[in-house]
């Protein structure tokens, strides 16, 4: 098992992300409001909550997509602060089956300028073959992305998020659409990549089941942070059986 | 246009020899200016999904010449180019602002500006005859100035395909992925629709506005039947075009039949060629 020595609540001299105080809104209603916490590097970190909670508005807000008040600022280790580059792994979009765009087309396109209907240059192709090993996807270079599994479209925007290798990386969804075993290999996989590249991670998911084990910290998002914590911690808690309308009180 | 001219004159056609037809020259030229100019586009419509709104740009672009001309412009193109363009963002505008499907929006947009189109060109009795033109189209009409424009037309658009394909491509088969890795979506889809609004604006007298759709989405449709990666879908959708577009007009001066249709007809069986192609190798 890892060990994590972080202060949860403090930077604490490592390199972490802080969001302070953010609150977001749309149409003169609040989303969300004073949400607070650290993500420290090496660290697995999940956003859980109902529908509509305003997790996909507060991975906006953290993608710097959307406006917001309150603070996000990051701290690289040894101090100072800099703006953080943050690799995005959105949620499963279903691309057609027919769509002409091979995995390397999808990389050439974010990783050079050069035009992806001329043929592709051999660096350029070992480079993603290169990306694609991170995810142990590189038999796939070649296939249609409207050809791939859940599973598998799933490991390549994740290779996609690591190039270039962010300082936090953050995944929608990512346990959905992809079934037990895809899952598992995709829980493996993070797990190492957080360790080999000491990135933090940040995952929204509706699968509480997956996450002992495998979060470090658990955040629960209605309104507001109304639990943190362990997973066994937050999934027993009372909070989270109100929101998730399991029964029992606050 | 003289060299033009004499290199037509090398081929084995009654209508190319030197001192006459020079109609047919022109158009022979416009086809071959104009068909890699839809097949580029079309790659890109149909990606994003826009086959519904190249179609009913043409309108508004109808709704502009309709209105161009009541108000006594010698040349109403110039004033259904610009409402075209307006149009394009309006739509892009409105998309993005409001909770409503593409689909619907688009609806809302089309069937106003041709009521609107029609409106006009018919107040006071007027016969609608005289706009005929620009829903048939005649490619055969086509002078030296307006090849001068599609060369530039194609160039322009060729040089923007070299430098924005590749986030373009990104923000129409992923747009949160896009945004993510800092393409700035709304600005591209803004621009691409203009040009859009351009292209058919100016070519809808030489198509057709009826038949103009099919030769901005076909090439691209049927290259997709096909093609396995983005080299070859803009391969197949640029060579298809150009064969169906050349094919279309030689038949139509054989037959006197509008070019603009049989350019579409000729793509509708490269189309089904394609799709029975892909099929079996699926």
């Amino acid at each position: 098992m890892r060990n994590i020595k972080h202060n949860s609540s403090e930077c604490s001299g490592s390199c972490c992300l802080a969001v302070h105080n953010l609150g977001a809104s749309a149409e003169g209603e609040n989303i969300f409001h004073d949400v607070s916490f650290h993500v420290h590097c090496g660290e697995i970190v999940a956003l859980i909550g109902p529908n509509g909670a305003g997790k996909s508005t507060l991975i906006k807000s953290l993608l710097g997509q959307r406006e917001y008040s309150g603070s996000i600022t990051f701290t690289p280790a040894g101090g100072g602060s800099q703006r953080p580059l943050i690799g995005y792994v959105p949620q499963s979009p279903s691309f057609d089956r027919g769509e002409p765009v091979s995995v390397l087309d999808l990389f050439s396109m974010c990783m050079t300028k050069r035009p992806v209907f001329l043929p592709v240059k051999k660096s350029i192709r070992s480079d993603v073959i290169d990306c694609l090993s991170r995810v142990k996807g590189e038999s796939l270079i070649d296939k249609r992305i409207g050809a791939l599994s859940g599973g598998e479209l799933q490991r390549v925007l994740l290779a996609l998020a690591l190039e270039p290798v962010p300082h936090m990386l953050i995944l929608d969804e990512p346990m959905s659409g992809i079934d037990v075993e895809g899952m598992q290999r995709l829980k493996e996989m993070l797990d190492e990549i957080r360790v080999k590249y000491d990135l933090s991670i940040l995952i929204t998911t509706h699968d509480f089941a997956s996450l002992e084990g495998f979060a470090d910290k658990v955040l629960l998002l209605k309104d507001t942070i109304i639990k943190a914590g362990s997973p066994s911690d937050v999934l027993s808690s009372a909070e989270f059986r109100r929101v998730f309308n399991l029964g029992g009180e606050l | 246009m003289e060299l033009w001219y004499s290199i037509i004159e090398l081929l084995p056609f009654e209508w190319a020899q030197s001192g006459g037809m020079y109609f047919m020259k022109n158009a022979l030229l416009a086809v071959i200016l104009m068909s890699p100019l839809f097949g580029l586009l079309s790659t890109m419509i149909v990606t994003n999904k826009m086959s519904f709104f190249s179609d009913a740009l043409g309108h508004s672009g109808f709704t502009g010449i309709a209105i161009g001309a009541l108000c006594g412009l010698a040349n109403p193109l110039w004033f259904a180019a610009a409402l075209a363009v307006a149009f394009a963002v309006l739509f892009s505008l409105v998309r993005r602002k409001s909770n409503f499907s593409s689909d619907t929006i688009i609806g809302v947009f089309s069937s106003t500006a041709v009521a609107l189109g029609i409106f006009i060109s018919t107040i006071g009795g007027r016969s609608f005859t005289k706009f005929n033109t620009y829903l048939i189209g005649d490619i055969l009409s086509v002078n030296p100035n307006e090849l001068l424009l599609l060369l530039i037309t194609l160039i322009c658009v060729t040089v923007l395909w070299v430098i924005g394909i590749n986030r373009l491509t990104l923000a129409s088969v992923h747009p949160a992925l896009a945004e993510s890795r800092g393409v700035k979506v709304f600005a591209y889809e803004t621009i691409f629709s203009a040009i859009i609004a351009l292209v058919v604006t100016m070519a809808m007298t030489w198509v057709g506005l009826l038949v103009i759709n099919s030769l901005l989405i076909l090439p691209a449709a049927s290259a997709r039947n096909i093609a396995g990666n983005m080299r070859k879908y803009h391969l197949f959708s640029v060579l298809g075009a150009l064969v169906c577009g050349l094919a279309g007009l030689f038949l139509s001066y054989y037959v006197g039949s509008s070019s603009g249709a049989a350019i579409s007809l000729f793509l509708a069986l490269w189309f089904a060629v394609t799709f029975v192609i892909g099929k079996k190798k699926a």
